[in-house]
């Protein structure tokens, strides 16, 4: 009787696979990712980050669209919703404390990201549109934060969005413009809640989807780089399906856990409503991942040579940022499959500086 | 039972157990709670004929209490029936037409304005409007 | 035609009438030769017409010659001081050089019917009124306190009878222990003043209501209220405190030993926001001022303290519970609403020790605490929910981990099965 059940079962299942795979080519997809292989070395511990990144994105769009259930994007009520959320909704402060702590640990997870490719010169041909979708990707998920930041409408993200939007005024000609159009208007306002929620939960998840889809796409048809110094030796190979899929969704698993435990024990805070016309506290700082550049800001002189320190400092960043995205075509040593010292150190310098300036932001006070 | 088995049906169980445990918050999510709006900013107050002329009512207006005063020409009045002294609640006295607040004797006029007493400010007071048969209180401006 | 020349003739005939308005002094604000003369003059001569241009009188149309006399449209000095002329009134004549205007009701009434017209009266009745009767110059008149030729309506918020103004208006003199030493009267009024609750409603939460210096002691009647006034000062404004206090025990005797009564225990300039350790038989007690250890009323201050740091305990428990478990996410609007009845209980109760009767302080905390127990079950409700949450968390998470376990197992075999 069992035994007949079973098989009946058995029947059913792969009467619905091969009608779906008839249909969506199910079987050659499978045959793909298993004969897709995955190289094993010391250091494919950083492969795991990419696939943290799009887990993490997951978890957003996911709690994301939960919130958007609750939510007003008004001056009036902004804050009150989020409230609301936190106090009234069931499980709210648990959907919201996901959404902010995995929005922070998703930044981290694309900074490792991004200077793990970097140092390993996973960059090079014929994966430089790869490096430089993930460097837009780095834009955008950074414009997430900054929009996502002041969607609760508090006193710290009233004031950090104001500071943020200021520092884009000061480049020459087109700055105060820029800051107008990025506002809605001369100041933070209502105005600017509607601009920063469209951007959050429209235009981004546009870009993202088209960006992140030709970033994954690039990965799966190229496969994964091996590491220059391990060029010479044969190195072990795992299948991408199921093997790598498995321990990548341990990792999955793992993290949520931590997610899960930072925020039974810290559910993120809802704060003090923004009052415009509250004097603006002291010691206020953009989010976590924007205070390299923001101490840096501080900390130049105000006039080097003949030009303003500030704007000094923008352009630099800009400069940098485009040299950046570059790199693939500026590193010819790499694309020769040649060791390429002057870059590594030049990627070490950079996370050391990131590093230092943003431990200086939280270590001296009054910045 | 082979290994393989075993870690089959592992697998299998602890996912499901792991879904079950994540859609419950979900669900409980979804489901509408019973305060419906993140700000109150109208509520119905009474119905039309509840209050006769020089009675009033208290209701609770968000989280707190308000007072609707229907006075002897049938007007229909409503303020936030905190007192603005030391945050009593305040009660509508029908000899003489105006608000006593019973923990130190403020009184108030039927524009919400201080009479006599130590309250330092007006009450604020609230639209009134007639919707069908509910009488709907909201908040000005 | 005919229309053109009907234009014409009205267009004539008002310039002719224009023309006579403007050649005529009195009819076109006409120049003011005292103005003239003293903005020529050095610093104290030339101020009255400067800062005349703000003042009240000057708002209403009237002038220099309208207090001080002689003919302004006169240029000649000497035919401008005419016999009218009345120059610089001498300090004792100041009230009447005032109320000249001041107490001429059908004068007043002009300008502003509403205004009083007994200044003078009641200043002859003030300590200030008094003295300068008697011949001293240095006591205020009204100049001093309403200024000279800046004089604004007690309603202009840089009025020096403005609220808030007048602590210091007053306090110009009464502070100043020089001025005052020939009086043999205190001169930190403002000092303890400004630390009261009423300062601190004034000039922190710019109450206007809150009183200053006149509520309590008048203004141009001004005078040190007596012991058996000041209570109905005081009723001014708190009159359920004051009818409360009168059917207290304390009343007779208070009467009986000439004590004044809201000022025995609350003081008069330093009224400082009312504590519940005014209560009782503690060290800032003001019980003990009177009652020794053991005597039967001290025992009943001591009941009356324990009664309501029991019920203000109650309210903070049940407070810190709702607190609690809002801070875990759990709903718990409805009984912090609740718990509004209670706290106004315990205002109300705070106000009922002053007619000490134990048994209406008891009934009142009766009616809160029964709220409070309601509360407190909403709010242990609302704690065991948010309980239930974290199990449910921790299950979940035990659930994540099952699941690692498994996919580690998972992972083991295959890669033991690919490497084979």
């Amino acid at each position: 009787m069992s035994f007949q059940k079973k098989v009946n079962m058995k029947h059913l299942i792969q009467n619905v696979y091969s009608y779906a795979d008839s249909r969506f080519k199910l079987s050659e997809l499978l045959q793909f990712a298993t004969k897709k292989k995955v190289p094993e070395h010391k250091y494919s511990f950083w492969y795991y980050f990419g696939g943290i990144c799009l887990f993490l994105f997951a978890v957003q769009v996911f709690t994301g669209i939960l919130l958007l259930l609750y939510y007003t994007p008004s001056i009036d009520s902004a804050h009150e919703s989020i409230k609301f959320i936190m106090s009234q909704v069931k499980f709210g402060w648990l959907i919201r404390s996901v959404h902010s702590w995995s929005a922070n640990i998703l930044i981290g997870a694309i900074f490792i990201h991004m200077f793990s490719t970097f140092l390993l010169k996973a960059y090079r041909p014929p994966r430089e549109l790869t490096w430089v979708s993930g460097f837009f990707l780095l834009l955008i998920f950074l414009a997430f934060g900054f929009s996502g930041y002041l969607l609760p409408w508090n006193e710290l993200s009233f004031f950090a969005t104001r500071v943020g939007t200021d520092i884009a005024s000061t480049i020459p000609l087109i700055g105060k413009h820029i800051k107008t159009f990025i506002l809605g208007g001369s100041e933070v306002s209502g105005a600017t809640i509607s601009r920063f929620f469209w951007l959050h939960v429209a235009i981004l998840p546009l870009f993202t989807t088209i960006i992140l889809g030709i970033h994954i796409l690039l990965v799966q048809i190229i496969g994964m780089s091996k590491p220059i110094s391990l060029a010479e030796r044969k190195v072990k190979e795992i299948p991408f399906f199921p093997n790598f899929i498995l321990k990548d969704s341990l990792g999955w698993m793992l993290i949520l856990a931590l997610i899960g435990v930072l925020c039974v024990f810290f559910p993120w805070e809802v704060g003090q409503k923004a009052d415009s016309f509250a004097p603006t506290p002291l010691g206020i700082k953009p989010e976590w991942y924007f205070t390299f550049m923001f101490t840096t800001l501080k900390i130049i002189p105000s006039h080097i040579l003949l030009f303003e320190g500030e704007v000094i400092a923008i352009f630099g960043f800009m400069i940098g940022a485009l040299l950046w995205m570059l790199v693939p075509f500026l590193d010819r040593n790499a694309a020769k499959e040649r060791r390429s010292p002057f870059f590594s150190f030049m990627g070490w310098i950079i996370f050391l500086y990131i590093v230092i300036m943003t431990v200086l932001t939280y270590l001296l006070p009054g910045w | 039972m082979k290994r393989r088995n075993f870690i089959n049906l592992f697998l299998g169980g602890s996912l499901t157990a792991t879904t079950v445990a994540f859609l419950y918050p979900i669900i409980r999510y979804l489901l509408p709670t019973r305060q419906t709006e993140a700000v109150i900013k109208k509520i119905t107050a009474a119905k039309v004929g509840e209050l006769a002329p020089n009675t009033h009512k208290i209701f609770k207006f968000g989280t707190s209490p308000a007072i609707l005063i229907n006075t002897p020409n049938g007007e229909l009045k409503a303020f936030s029936a905190i007192c603005t002294h030391l945050t009593c609640t305040v009660i509508f006295e029908s000899d003489t037409e105006t608000l006593l607040c019973p923990c130190h004797n403020g009184r108030f006029d039927l524009g919400g304005n201080v009479v006599s007493g130590p309250p330092p400010s007006p009450l604020e007071s609230y639209n009134v409007e007639i919707a069908g048969d509910d009488i709907v209180v909201s908040k000005k401006g | 035609m005919k229309v053109l020349s009907t234009n014409r003739i009205i267009y004539s005939l008002s310039l002719v009438v224009l023309a006579v308005f403007v050649s005529h002094p009195t009819l076109s604000g006409q120049t003011n030769s005292c103005v003239e003369c003293h903005n020529e003059l050095d610093e104290e001569l030339k101020a009255p017409a400067e800062t005349f241009k703000r003042d009240i009188h000057q708002q209403f149309g009237l002038s220099c010659a309208d207090c001080h006399g002689g003919n302004p449209s006169e240029e000649d000095i000497d035919l401008a001081k005419d016999k009218t002329f009345k120059g610089t009134p001498s300090r004792s004549l100041i009230p009447e050089f005032c109320s000249s205007c001041h107490s001429d009701s059908s004068y007043m009434r002009r300008f502003n019917p509403s205004l009083r017209v007994d200044q003078l009266d009641l200043f002859w009745t003030s300590k200030h009124g008094q003295l300068l009767k008697k011949g001293d110059i240095n006591v205020a008149v009204c100049t001093d306190c309403h200024g000279t030729h800046e004089i604004q309506a007690a309603t202009h918020p840089k009025s020096m009878t403005f609220p808030w103004n007048i602590p210091q208006t007053c306090n110009r003199c009464h502070s100043d222990k020089e001025y005052m030493k020939n009086y043999k009267i205190p001169t930190n009024q403002w000092e303890n003043y400004k630390e009261s609750v009423h300062a601190h409603a004034l000039f922190d939460k710019k109450d206007l209501s809150a009183p200053v210096c006149n509520d309590c002691h008048g203004n141009h009647g001004a005078f040190p209220p007596e012991v058996t006034s000041i209570s109905y000062v005081c009723r001014q404004c708190h009159p359920s405190t004051g009818e409360l206090f009168s059917q207290s025990p304390h009343k007779k005797v208070y009467d009986e030993m000439g004590i004044s009564e809201c000022e025995a225990c609350h003081g008069n300039h330093k009224i400082l926001p009312p504590s519940d350790e005014m209560l009782g038989t503690g060290e800032n007690a003001v019980c003990i001022q009177c009652h020794e250890p053991d005597s039967k009323p001290y025992q009943v201050a001591s009941r009356i303290k324990g009664k309501v740091d029991e019920f203000k305990e109650k309210i903070h428990n049940v407070e810190s519970l709702l607190e609690r478990a809002d801070r875990q996410g759990v709903e718990v609007s409805e009984p912090k609403f609740r718990l509004s009845e209670a706290t106004t209980a315990l205002v109300l109760v705070r106000n009922l020790t002053h007619n000490l009767s134990l048994i209406d302080i008891e009934e009142k905390i009766e009616d809160g605490e029964k709220v409070i127990t309601e509360v407190a079950e909403a709010g242990e409700a609302a704690l065991r929910e948010a309980k239930f949450r974290k199990v449910w968390l921790i299950i979940a998470i035990l659930f994540i981990f099952l699941l690692a376990i498994a996919l580690y197992l998972k992972i083991k075999q295959i890669g033991k099965k690919t490497s084979a």
